[in-house]
């Protein structure tokens, strides 16, 4: 692509030769116009991302196992996931087949939500030595939403140990009235788009980020993340979501 | 969800076995092959609603008034016997697709 002008001549041009749905139309040409239209960063594909740290860094809080597994196969499977499903939409949106396009809700909530979700995750732990809340807005908005610090661990403790199934706990921002508060999600669902709650904070609560270090025993897993928290990403998506 | 659990927990341990009683016959066999055509053909249905089924789950055979099975998958411990589930009719096979289920034997792999 030359430039961005460009990009979005030769988008539109395929999106209308294929919506004419002629059968004379290469099939190639309908199915490299669908990858190519897809809705990745730089019109390529959603990428898994590298881990911020070393796999065996936050432990003895989650084994270097449970990282690598949760992170080569489980995020990776999202993303691929995504992929696929965003292809079949450019496909569906394309051909103007509405019932596709709705089809598709529920492979684009999993794995759209599981690449994001694990996204934010992996970015707000860190080692347990450079895991430190510090006085600042973010120490603030806590204390005044929940009294204190250790209130609001508690709740957030309570709501993500007692998720029904696979989910994830969350610490959001709530824009409209100006202050932080505690959610849980079930499944993938992505915090933003299904309450509107800004990110800041996750704790993926599936089984499979817990169970080869901690079984069943989901509390004590919850219980340690706190130790391994990177409270600066944190503070800096509150700062952000605040603007 | 703990009722849901039991039940289903239940069940499961009734319908799995150490030994090989791999054999499918009678009723059962007629109704299978009524339903799907073959037990492999079962066995793939069967297979792909338990891969496909979102976060916790399980994925049943289920014997519908009349006597037909179908294949269905429900999320967490929820039970086609409930109500309001879409999963109908009385399940006589259920598979646990919780990652605890098999998660320190197979990882992510469930499929």
């Amino acid at each position: 692509m030359s430039s961005p002008g460009s990009k979005i001549i030769i988008d539109s041009a395929l999106r209308a030769a294929a919506n004419l749905r002629s059968s004379s139309m290469p099939k190639e040409v309908t199915q490299r116009a669908a990858a190519m239209l897809s809705s990745a960063p730089s019109g390529g594909k959603h990428t898994l991302p590298d881990l911020p740290y070393d796999y065996n860094a936050i432990e003895p809080v989650v084994s270097s196992e449970t990282m690598t597994i949760h992170h080569t196969k489980h995020h990776n499977a999202y993303v691929t996931n995504l992929n696929v499903a965003l292809e079949k939409l450019d496909a569906a949106v394309s051909s103007g087949n509405v019932g596709a396009i709705v089809g598709l809700e529920g492979a684009l909530r999993f794995n759209g939500g599981g690449h994001i979700n694990h996204t934010l995750f992996w970015e707000n732990l860190c080692a347990k030595d450079q895991s430190e809340l510090k006085d600042g807005p973010l120490k603030k908005a806590i204390e005044d939403a929940f009294g204190s610090v250790d209130g609001m661990k508690k709740e957030l403790s309570d709501m993500s140990i007692a998720v029904q199934g696979s989910g994830w706990g969350w610490l959001g921002y709530n824009a409209k009235t100006g202050r932080v508060e505690c959610a849980t999600r079930a499944n993938q669902d992505p915090l933003q788009a299904t309450t509107g709650l800004v990110p800041l904070m996750g704790i993926d609560v599936w089984e499979h980020a817990y169970y080869v270090d901690y079984r069943n025993v989901r509390p004590n897993y919850v219980n340690a993340i706190w130790e391994v928290i990177n409270w600066k990403v944190v503070e800096e998506r509150l700062i952000a979501a605040q603007k | 969800n703990n009722g849901g659990g039991y039940y289903n927990h239940s069940l499961f341990w009734t319908v799995l076995s150490p030994e090989d009683r791999g054999y499918l016959s009678g009723e059962l066999k007629d109704a299978i092959e009524a339903a799907f055509g073959s037990k492999d053909a079962f066995i793939d249905a069967f297979s792909k609603a338990a891969a496909t089924q979102f976060g916790s789950g399980w994925a049943w055979l289920c014997v519908l008034p009349g006597g037909k099975v179908e294949v269905c998958s429900t999320p967490n411990q929820d039970n086609p016997l409930m109500p309001g589930v879409t999963c109908g009719g009385t399940p006589i096979l259920g598979l646990d697709v919780w990652e605890h289920a098999y998660y320190l034997n197979y990882q992510n792999r469930r499929p």
